[in-house]
């Protein structure tokens, strides 16, 4: 299947950049892995999210530390878990809504990273994971590429089942309630496919910058959108741009992907901001 | 689900009660008497302090019930009790068989009433994309809003719509509505599909006297054809006595509950409030 995508790249795009093997992996991932964090972000937008999602990214970095400590080759699995955990206790947080909620929750997100950097640290070792604060999408391997996909497909069956509760969630919890929703629970499922893409792209993306991918397009297409149905399409199609745009400007640049596609995703967020509608 | 009548309402529900009114000989129609919504010593607690001790309190079909009280008297609360969004003891029960579910995304558990509510608009996201269109399509359709809508589905909208005298809006974002057309969008949605109990919040902040009329007229409208129980939170004594059937005033329990006239008399709430003229019986009838 890889090759396939191989010979397609090399009949689209007869350009240097995607010549590489490396850059076609990494432009394949970027094109699973885009559209779903544009389709999150206009939730993670809509319902004021962004600072969980930074948490949550945050909290890998004590994944990759706990998994290292338990032997793991790939810290994966440790991540997944670890930002799992962390999300579920942060909704609970939030949901008993007691004053300075946030307050705390910056306290976990803020400890865990802390907790990441000591465990890595320790022994003067932190500099091989270095990759996990700034991302390194050029060292994709096309076995990862299969998780990345399988795990996306996932959250595209979900997001297509409970897109309109959450959208309804998001607009008033009372009225999402009235309508016998569980809002309650469709908080924790939304925490969770947020921490769920978090885990599947953080060694790419970068533990600094993976809160940006998932609040630019949102706030960008919002200040586009006429509708939910053109907000959440602009969100999908900004977050793509960024994506592919950011990847071959690092190649030229030869600077951090992560980081350059948060820089044309934030062009973008200004560049919308002149054009607001009225 | 057992079809037992509710117990009748008992008028003015305090120690000194006089001259006992059944609310259903209040109504300009018969009510049912077969339906109702029952709230069974529901309290909440909050952070340790008692919010809502023991209230009982029966929703007849065909009746406005009309809560006040003071700031923090637990209001909002006993609706968000209701509607299930505060943690809470005690029960709440529907009598009768509920109407058909609320749509395809979520059902109602056998005897629990279906509620339709009017939030509070003005806490809403006013930089929100989402359409009137959107709000009505989300709880209505399994399909994804980000595929389009059906036009049979744009049709049922605009109908939901007409009746409140929101037609038309359906295009434009909530958060670009007045706080009138807001207020008759969120009534629309609420009786899309039609529910045992509406439970309204506070439904005329921000909007203007002869505004706040017209929805309260509205509201006796639809609560005649649809013999629909209606529960209202609500700062207008006046406006309110107006379509009340009864008032109850809370003050973390039920302090007194019975016709506004006697409920504005009553002790407490003179020192509360200080005197409310309700309007006449008379007013009241030509309603």
């Amino acid at each position: 299947m890889i090759q396939a995508w191989y010979s397609l790249v090399d009949a689209l795009l007869p350009f240097a950049w995607a010549s590489h093997a490396f850059m076609k992996n990494a432009l394949a991932a970027v094109l699973v892995l885009s559209p779903l964090f544009g389709a999150l972000s206009t939730l993670v937008v809509s319902n004021r999210l962004a600072y969980f999602s930074d948490a949550v990214g945050h909290a890998a970095l004590t994944g990759v530390a706990l998994g290292a400590l338990v032997g793991l080759l790939d810290p994966g699995p440790a991540v997944l878990v670890f930002s799992l955990l962390l999300a579920l206790l942060v909704v609970t947080l939030r949901r008993r809504g007691a004053a300075g909620a946030e307050t705390v929750i910056g306290i976990v997100s803020s400890t865990a990273v802390a907790l990441g950097i000591v465990l890595l640290s320790r022994g003067g070792g932190f500099s091989k994971y270095s990759a996990y604060l700034v991302g390194d999408i050029l060292s994709v391997r096309p076995a990862e590429l299969g998780v990345a996909l399988a795990g996306t497909a996932a959250l595209w069956i979900l997001w297509a089942f409970f897109s309109n509760r959450l959208t309804l969630a998001s607009v008033d919890e009372g009225l999402a309630r009235s309508r016998g929703l569980r809002t309650g629970l469709l908080e924790y499922g939304f925490a969770l496919a947020v921490a769920a893409v978090v885990a599947l792209s953080i060694r790419w993306t970068g533990i600094l910058v993976v809160n940006a991918l998932l609040v630019l397009p949102g706030a960008a297409a919002r200040n586009l959108a006429r509708g939910t149905r053109s907000y959440h399409l602009l969100a999908i199609m900004l977050s793509v741009f960024a994506s592919v745009a950011g990847l071959i400007a690092s190649y030229y640049l030869d600077s951090a992907t992560g980081a350059t596609i948060v820089l044309v995703g934030a062009l973008l967020y200004f560049a919308t901001t002149q054009a607001r509608r009225r | 689900m057992s079809h037992v009548p509710p117990p009748r309402p008992s008028g003015l529900r305090t120690a000194s009660a006089r001259a006992p009114l059944a609310a259903a000989d209040r109504t300009d129609r018969p009510a049912c008497g077969r339906c109702g919504t029952s709230v069974e010593g529901l309290s909440v607690r909050r952070g340790g302090r008692l919010v809502l001790n023991e209230v009982s309190l029966n929703f007849h079909c065909g009746e406005a019930t009309v809560i006040i009280g003071r700031n923090g008297a637990g209001k909002s609360t006993l609706l968000k009790a209701l509607l299930g969004l505060v943690p809470h003891s005690g029960r709440v029960r529907h009598s009768a068989a509920g109407r058909s579910g609320r749509g395809p995304l979520g059902r109602n558990a056998a005897g629990r009433p279906v509620f339709g509510y009017v939030p509070q608009g003005a806490h809403l996201d006013h930089e929100s994309p989402t359409t009137v269109a959107d709000l009505f399509a989300s709880a209505l359709s399994r399909r994804p809003l980000w595929l389009g809508r059906a036009a049979a589905l744009d049709r049922r909208i605009e109908e939901a719509l007409a009746v409140t005298g929101a037609g038309g809006l359906s295009g434009s974002r909530l958060g670009a509505l007045s706080g009138g057309e807001l207020q008759r969008v969120l009534l629309a949605f609420a009786l899309e599909p039609m529910p045992d109990v509406l439970l309204l919040d506070e439904p005329v902040s921000g909007v203007d006297h002869a505004g706040m009329r017209d929805f309260y007229a509205l509201l006796s409208r639809l609560r005649r054809e649809h013999d629909l129980a209606i529960v209202m939170v609500s700062h207008d004594f006046d406006l309110a006595a107006s379509i009340a059937d009864r008032i109850v005033f809370l003050d973390g329990r039920v302090v007194c509950s019975g016709p506004p006239e006697e409920v504005f008399a009553h002790p407490a709430v003179v020192e509360a409030f200080g005197e409310i003229k309700a309007p006449s019986r008379e007013g009241r009838a030509a309603r």
